[in-house]
């Protein structure tokens, strides 16, 4: 008799972490089917994960964090190629295209995002393939520059299309 | 440092262990310890069930995540060399969203994609050429559709999409332009800013409906505050200035909500209104359920309360959101246009959408059943979206209006940009509209409308060229004399080697212009046409041609494209093959119609029943630099052609002069 109910008892403690890995699982199943449709699940995933309003998130919801990320990342970007022009004079010029580039992001292609995501989502659409285009042209500029702004770089252009194709299941 | 990480390592380990391994603690939990020395085997018993339902659970977790795994070595690959070893960005099919819609005959390539190339260096020389001299557009800026066009007291009123602030879209208002003639242009202050609550978000696409009384009702699709899209009333300040400067918002907007089971973001573009049998008016409004795109149908009597009714116009599934629709009566015997109102016999009704998922321009002919408010099309494999496109090129969000002074149905469109956008940023502004186009049944075919640039474009013709009757034998090329090759009205007939034509059995039985390697893929019976926007050495050149393809059974199908995959060296603009097939009737040469205007050319076909609008961005074939070329690719036909051209004046875009008052 003790012994069924200590097993009772043993599994209704156990069970609910095996609840619990279903409920993450189901919390988590449009963040990965969503992602799945990306051209970039890991990132997706990874970048929605680490933000908690994922969770609750409709797919306009999930759209709209991942244009914070990529606001928040170009952010850091501008930042990075401000503080490298600084500290080397001689690179200023070669980052010229890169700064022309993240001040374009952050003053008009994420603003349309941001505007455009909640209501005509193909203007935000354009918006992030706006971002992929320039960090594109900023990648060639930067050949040979060691810098942790190539690897920024990247990040802002394969976030912005895992965007992009996130808006288009949107339309 | 290195700001980017793989899956944050925390999510991982704590997502294993939410599932306790074999050897963890917890399965290790002893009964009470008085009882474990009597009862060792049913402990082991319980123990071992435990561990198997643990087991189970945890094999369970890792059949629903398979990518647990994939997950794992990524992060492992990264941790061992510290590098970003991103292979799925990497490998070249995954730059891109992956397309849709193919099955539904829709374009493989109809959406823009983020290029890999950087940016051509673009000169201001090459950027200000860009700029059209007889089309519709703002000074500076960004504009999207057209809106609530009419005529009023003499003038032609177009309102449009417009972004004050930005060659980009974004805080849309409506800009406001008045014309004589639908060429020449006066720009006015904005009609409508976003300032109200419901639609602080973008004052969006609208229609106007004349009532016959003279009033004139103006209905918008608001974003709100809350990003719902509602529908607004608005109505001139004073209905008897010409201008119509002033716009007075109802006060009591919005007029319509989205209603149940309708997406509070898949509720925009109200038409123009038309009354019915009963005596009300009726519009209609796109939407989609799903993947179905729909037509909502409301009643009014007051433009104030409106019914919604049980039944849809009209439904395609699988079409997906439908934007910016548009119906309205064209006549089958005569060439007028006709009332929005108007039907009947002798009527049929046309049933137009703007696909928000392909960014294309769909139309169809059909019947309305004024009783039940049902729309039917003539052929439903070539219904709403999956059928004739309104324009085979860079055309969105086109709508109609009835110019009740000359009583003909006019078509307004709106031709978007199709190089970066962080180019149009560089430049200052984005978009035109196309030349106004007449819109009329084809008696012939029975089965299209055609569309023609309006007669008044015609009075910009100044210098003229004409060669008739030009042989092109296969493979030939032949220049024309015309200077100021940017701004052109071009009108070209060809025919085709009858004899050769007979003889030839098969000629690539299936051809489809985006597909194809345009002007450079020879056929037996094509590509001919003309070359625009080029230079002397070919280096950059748009061709605008037919190409024939006969099939076994010796029926013959005609192709009409324009090129633009070598049309500019800059690798940072749109290189598609826009184009279709064109019927064709006994009897008929081919015949083709170009506007020339800088940036942007306007082809049609046959009299307008397969229209391409392109936008080319040559880096070279630029002011003196450009020329036109007469060509003939084929392998197998001789061709005759004969062309009449004429360089274009710029029409006049200027503010109204409210200071000669």
């Amino acid at each position: 008799m003790l012994i069924n109910l200590s097993f009772i008892i043993l599994l209704l403690v156990l069970s609910p972490c095996s609840l619990l890995v279903k409920a993450q699982h189901q919390t988590n199943s449009l963040i990965l089917d969503t992602c799945k449709k990306t051209p970039n699940y890991a990132l997706c995933v990874s970048t929605l994960r680490s933000n908690p309003h994922s969770s609750t998130a409709d797919v306009a919801g999930l759209g709209l964090i991942l244009v914070g990320a990529v606001k928040a990342k170009s952010t850091a970007g501008l930042k990075t190629i401000s503080e490298l022009s600084r500290a080397n004079p001689a690179l200023k010029k070669r980052l010229s295209q890169c700064m022309e580039d993240y001040k374009m992001i952050l003053s008009a292609f994420i603003p349309e995002a941001e505007q455009a995501i909640g209501g005509d989502p193909k203007f935000a659409e354009d918006g992030m393939n706006g971002i992929a285009d320039v960090t594109a042209q900023c990648v060639k500029s930067l050949q040979g520059v060691r810098a942790p702004l190539p690897s920024t770089n990247k990040l802002v252009h394969d976030l912005s299309l895992v965007t992009v194709s996130i808006i288009r299941t949107m339309l | 440092m290195d700001t980017y990480h793989f899956l944050p390592s925390r999510d991982l380990e704590h997502a294993s262990s939410y599932t306790p391994l074999p050897d963890s603690p917890e399965t290790r939990h002893e009964p009470d310890p008085d009882r474990s020395k009597t009862n060792r085997r049913p402990i082991k018993i319980v123990s071992s069930v435990l561990l198997a339902t643990l087991i189970f659970s945890f094999v369970i977790f890792l059949l629903v995540n398979p990518n647990v795994q994939q997950v794992v070595r990524k992060k492992v690959s990264k941790n061992s060399n510290g590098e970003d070893h991103n292979k799925a960005s990497k490998s070249p099919e995954m730059l891109g969203p992956p397309s849709r819609g193919v099955s539904q005959g829709v374009s493989e390539k109809s959406f823009r994609q983020a290029t890999a190339e950087p940016s051509y260096p673009w000169t201001n020389d090459m950027l200000s050429w860009q700029r059209t001299s007889f089309h519709f557009q703002p000074q500076e800026n960004w504009m999207n559709d057209p809106n609530g066009p009419l005529f009023h007291m003499g003038w032609y009123h177009l309102f449009y999409q417009y972004n004050p602030d930005s060659a980009i879209w974004g805080n849309i208002t409506w800009g406001h332009a008045i014309s004589r003639d639908l060429i020449n242009w006066l720009h006015l202050p904005f009609a409508m800013q976003p300032d109200q609550w419901y639609d602080i978000n973008g004052v969006w696409t609208g229609s106007a409906t004349i009532l016959p009384d003279g009033k004139i009702v103006m209905l918008y699709t608001g974003d709100t505050d809350d990003l719902v899209q509602v529908q607004n009333l608005a109505y001139p300040a004073n209905l008897s200035d010409p201008l119509l400067l002033d716009w007075i918002k109802y006060p009591d907007n919005p007029v319509m909500f989205p209603p149940p089971g309708i997406g509070s973001t898949d509720f925009r573009d109200p038409t123009t209104a038309w009354i019915g049998p009963d005596g009300k008016w009726r519009i209609t409004i796109g939407s989609k359920v799903n993947k179905t795109g729909i037509s909502l149908m409301y009643k009014t009597t007051d433009f104030i309360t409106y019914e919604l009714l049980d039944n849809l116009l009209h439904a395609v599934p699988g079409t997906g959101m439908w934007e910016c629709v548009d119906f309205y009566p064209v006549s089958v015997t005569g060439s007028n246009g006709l009332d929005t109102s108007v039907n009947g016999p002798g009527v049929k009704h046309v049933l137009k959408s703007s696909l928000d998922d392909d960014r294309h321009d769909y139309y169809a002919l059909g019947t309305y059943d004024p009783i039940n408010d049902k729309w039917t099309p003539d052929n439903p494999e070539l219904d709403v979206g999956i059928g004739l496109r309104l324009d085979y090129g860079k055309y969105y969000a086109s709508k109609t209006f009835y110019d009740q002074d000359k009583e003909r149905r006019l078509l307004w469109g709106w031709i978007g940009e199709s190089d970066n956008e962080s180019t149009d940023l560089l430049k200052g502004w984005a978009s035109v509209q196309s030349i106004p186009r007449t819109v009329v049944f084809d008696k012939k075919t029975g089965t299209n409308i055609l569309q023609w640039p309006v007669k008044e474009v015609e009075s910009l013709r100044s210098r003229s060229y004409e060669i008739n009757d030009v042989e092109l034998k296969p493979g030939s090329l032949v220049p024309l004399k015309i200077s100021s090759a940017a701004q052109l009205d071009i009108v070209a007939s060809f025919e085709v080697d009858e004899e050769a034509f007979k003889g030839t059995y098969e000629a690539d039985a299936s051809y489809n212009c985006t597909a194809s390697e345009g002007a450079a893929g020879r056929g037996i019976l094509g590509p001919f046409g003309i070359l625009v926007l080029a230079d002397d050495p070919l280096s950059e050149l748009t061709p605008v041609y037919f190409y024939i393809a006969k099939g076994v059974d010796g029926n013959a199908k005609t192709y009409f494209c324009a090129d633009q995959s070598r049309s500019s060296t800059a690798s940072d603009v749109d290189k598609e093959v826009y184009g279709s097939d064109v019927p064709v009737l006994p009897g008929e040469s081919l015949s083709m119609r170009l506007l020339v205007d800088h940036s942007i050319v306007e082809s049609f076909a046959q009299g307008g029943r397969t229209v391409i609008t392109s936008r080319v961005y040559p880096t070279r074939a630029i002011y003196s630099a450009a020329r036109v070329f007469l060509f003939n690719n084929a392998t197998g036909v001789s061709v005759t052609a004969s062309v009449k051209a004429w360089q274009m004046a710029s029409a006049t875009l200027k503010p109204f002069p409210f200071d000669q008052l």
